[in-house]
């Protein structure tokens, strides 16, 4: 056989269907060589060797199932047991536990210690982060992937010999990111996981591959549901676009799901309060009231979701403009796609072209970033980019305005005053000369660097907004190959709910709503007549409402009273929720909503690829969004058509820039990547509007409230 | 925390020297130990900022190397070799006779300071078993009675 110079025998063998077995190896990770598990016969050497650390080499004999070998793996495993409890019915990793399968193929029927094993009783490192240390094998994994996966180096050895342990890093508790990557990867139970220990066994388990609901990265994350509960959420088949990564929130943010004050009926207010109601009566309100309004033809303001999945966003729109026969629908907006894409496509580029994936910041020579903070905001994106700086050697180049953690991978840091952002983009693109003084001259550093570049991955927050992205742009075709771009929204599914057009002047597909031949496409598809001019953005509706100028205001999924102060009362508020938010208190009416892990669709993660969400749950009261907004569209005696997750879609396939996506990649759950041809003409009103949460990582806007395990862990 | 002017000169000497920081953490913790007699929580902190490592991560080291005490020792920390070619040598009374000798178990200090006693692995003087070390110096072929002379030598150079 043959193998590329380098390799290790341990990945030539597996590439060649031949499974050497090992514990400390991880691929992506630095060698160990701790386990001694992959020991082979190598022809001309003179003892068993360590697959893991030999590259191959021309004419090398090796012998991966021989007597000696078989001998040295049995000796091994019996080795590791000595003090290994064999607890394995108690043990949470029972079933899905390397140790176990090992034994299972390698091991011996017996074992000749009789002594007494070595007892450390177990410790409670954090709230999802608890140590059994006798099951320990020191394999060195959750070290290695803790420092320089995460790079947060929480764990290390102490002591040594049978007395060797993991030790947290804050005196017997953990001071870190809670990201659960050690339990993970841990191969045994020796690292287990707060929300899942002792809950379950792998095998009763019903497993739905799903989207994290949190930030706007779109990781996979694989619900472990048991009588209709989630028990926990990973990633260990490494299937979606984070490979084995996900952060705290993927990992143990879905307990909003079971909290108690989830909603579970729908509320209307009766003499000023909110009383239960059946949702029946709810949906008779809300549409006596639509009815009525649309009669006299008052106005509407429509509020969405950056949660909710494409399907609602898109159903919303459609809703708002074809049956409320407005143009007043915004979202809260936390990164200007829309700039972006309308800048790209205005330079003379294929905005697709250059709107780069997740994925590509593994691989990018060289990134940019400017603003934001990825360790708190973005756990995937910073991890690609650490991984990319680690294993890749890519470059990366930090602009902030404060200290971030991702400085440590840098190449080169500016730090800059905030808000000069615009100011340093026109420098960057030579557009100001640096006028020397020599506080200036960091910047002329920065741009030479940058300048000798070529193929920049650009990434930017919310700093970066509006007229500065096209300075961006600019700057970004001043370099020499191609250019590419991520802008960071918070949540996952920021990007789609832009993309669906949840904005007063933008039909799905940035399609401006002033662009007759665009709007007579949706009218023939809606078989209406679309209002011909932009409508209020957020805060406008919100001052309308408040004045009486709207006759309605409806939210879905959204809590703008947090940030808004509405007079009460003032025009009629049905709001489409989990939780009674600030924004649900004030309602007239509240209907309990599904959970995007309730719910079948589509979300769009802030780079645009596209990925299938499932239901992994059934839901005892809340009803899907989508289901809800057909019910009251129904009721009010409106036409939307199918409302159905797939008949949806199969809309946003045909109608909006960029979804005409092959179905058979996003059917098999893979991330494909949304290509917006043009949008040159789109509607960029309101930059201002454009702001972050700045959610921590154990934060996630409103529904970050509703985690007791998010808030242990801030607790913690 | 601030060390003697010498050591931090000689710390500046090692944070030069190696092309990743984290090198110099063995040789800093050892003179570090010497200055101040053992690596207390304040000392551990401090090497491992100066590093920029975590603390878990010196302790790391730390706990892998006896040599390195995470408790004080006396002024003579006095280190018996029962290894192999020192017990064949009678290693073993010789030992008893040191917890004898000074009243304290292994790991604990004399009353007045001066002494500690620790068992310890392999030396590197098996041609001269059984051997004793107390702080930097070797003494070879002990025989209790020469441990005990020892002993009351150090006690009385007592200042």
């Amino acid at each position: 056989m043959t193998a590329a110079p380098g390799t290790l025998l341990i990945e030539a063998a597996r590439r060649a269907g031949i499974e050497i077995p090992a514990f400390c190896y991880y691929p992506g990770l630095s060698l160990q060589a701790a386990c001694r598990m992959c020991l082979v016969e190598i022809e001309k050497a003179p003892k068993l060797q360590t697959a893991c650390t030999v590259p191959v080499s021309e004419g090398m004999v090796v012998r991966t199932n021989t007597p000696k070998v078989h001998d040295a793996r049995r000796s091994m495993l019996e080795f590791l047991l000595t003090n290994h409890p064999l607890d394995c019915p108690v043990c949470d990793k029972g079933g899905e536990c390397e140790l176990q399968d090992m034994v299972f193929r390698y091991g011996a029927s017996f074992s000749r210690f009789r002594e007494e094993k070595r007892h450390t009783d177990e410790e409670k490192w954090s709230p999802v982060v608890y140590y059994d240390g006798p099951r320990c094998i020191l394999c060195y994994r959750c070290v290695r992937v803790c420092n320089e996966g995460m790079d947060v180096s929480a764990l290390a050895i102490v002591n040594r010999g049978g007395r060797t342990l993991i030790g947290p890093n804050a005196g017997g508790h953990l001071d870190c990111e809670q990201c659960g990557m050690c339990i993970d990867i841990c191969p045994v139970g020796a690292l287990t996981s707060g929300s899942y220990r002792h809950q379950a066994r792998p095998w009763e388990l019903h497993y739905v591959p799903t989207i994290c609901t949190h930030c706007g990265d779109g990781c996979k994350t694989t619900l472990s549901v048991r009588n209709n509960r989630v028990l926990r959420g990973n990633n260990r088949d490494q299937s979606g676009i984070n490979g084995e990564f996900l952060c705290i929130k993927g990992r143990y943010a879905f307990d909003f799901l079971h909290h108690p004050e989830r909603l579970t009926q729908p509320l209307v207010r009766q003499e000023g309060k909110l009383v239960p109601a059946t949702w029946a009566q709810a949906l008779r309100a809300v549409a006596a009231r639509f009815r009525q309004l649309l009669e006299q033809g008052s106005a509407f303001g429509i509020i969405g979701s950056n949660h909710a999945g494409n399907e609602t966003a898109y159903l919303l729109q459609k809703f708002a403009r074809a049956g409320l026969r407005t143009n007043n629908i915004d979202h809260h907006r936390t990164a200007d796609y829309a700039a972006l894409i309308a800048a790209l496509a205005r330079s003379g580029v294929r905005p697709a072209d250059r709107l780069a994936g997740s994925r590509d910041l593994l691989t990018a020579r060289a990134v940019l970033l400017i603003g934001n903070n990825p360790t708190e905001q973005h756990p995937l994106l910073a991890w690609n980019m650490r991984t990319n700086v680690r294993l890749n050697k890519g470059r990366l180049y930090v602009v902030n305005h404060r200290a971030i953690k991702l400085e440590r991978q840098a190449t080169a840091t500016l730090r800059i005053e905030e808000g000069r952002a615009g100011a340093l983009l026109d420098f960057l693109a030579g557009q100001t000369t640096a006028g020397q003084p020599p506080a200036l001259q960091p910047w002329n550093e920065f741009r030479d660097r940058l300048r000798a570049e070529s193929d920049l991955l650009v990434v930017f927050g919310d700093e970066i907004k509006g007229d500065g992205i096209a300075r961006l742009v600019a700057f970004g075709n001043t370099l020499g190959g191609v250019t590419r771009y991520i802008a960071l929204g918070d949540y996952n599914n920021s990007r789609g709910a832009s993309d669906m057009g949840l904005l007063p002047g933008s039909l799905p597909g940035y399609a401006p709503v002033e662009d007759a031949v665009v709007r007579a496409r949706f009218e023939a598809e809606w078989n209406v007549t679309l209002p011909p001019g932009p409508g209020l953005a957020l805060d406008e509706m919100i001052a309308a409402a408040g004045d009486g100028r709207l006759g309605a205001l409806y939210v879905v999924g959204a809590n703008p009273l947090k940030r808004y102060n509405l007079n009460a009362g003032s025009s009629f508020l049905v709001v489409q929720d989990m939780f009674l938010t600030e924004t649900a208190r004030q309602a007239d009416v509240v209907l309990p909503a599904a959970a995007v892990y309730e719910v079948n669709g589509t979300v769009t993660n802030t780079c645009g690829e596209l990925q299938r969400i499932r239901q992994a749950l059934g839901t005892n009261g809340p009803r899907a969004d989508l289901e809800i907004i057909g019910l009251i569209a129904k009721e009010t005696g409106i036409s939307l058509g199918p409302v159905g997750s797939e008949e949806v879609f199969d809309e946003i396939r045909r109608l909006v820039n960029g979804y005409n996506v092959a179905m058979a990649g996003l059917a098999a759950g893979e991330a494909v990547p949304t290509a917006p041809a043009d949008g040159r003409d789109a509607s960029l009103g309101r930059p201002d509007l454009v702001h972050s949460s700045g959610d921590t990582l154990f934060t996630s806007g409103t529904l970050g409230q509703y985690s007791d395990m998010l808030e242990a862990v801030r607790r913690h | 925390m601030r060390f003697s002017a010498q050591l931090e000169a000689r710390f500046e000497r090692f944070l030069a020297r190696y092309p990743q920081r984290r090198s110099a953490l063995i040789p800093m913790l050892l003179y570090a130990q010497d200055e101040v007699g053992w690596l207390s929580p304040e000392v551990i902190a401090e090497i491992a900022g100066r590093l920029d490592l975590s603390v878990v991560e010196v302790e790391s080291v730390i706990s892998y190397y006896s040599m390195l005490r995470r408790r004080p020792a006396g002024k003579y920390h006095i280190q018996v070799c029962t290894n192999i070619s020192c017990m064949l040598r009678e290693a073993e009374p010789l030992f008893e006779h040191a917890r004898e000798k000074l009243g304290i178990e292994p790991g604990e200090i004399t009353e007045d300071g001066l002494f500690s006693l620790e068992e310890v692995e392999c030396l590197g003087a098996c041609s001269w078993a059984p051997a004793v070390q107390v702080n930097y110096d070797f003494h070879h072929e002990m025989t209790p009675e020469k441990l005990g002379a020892l002993v009351d030598r150090l006690r009385e150079k007592r200042p």
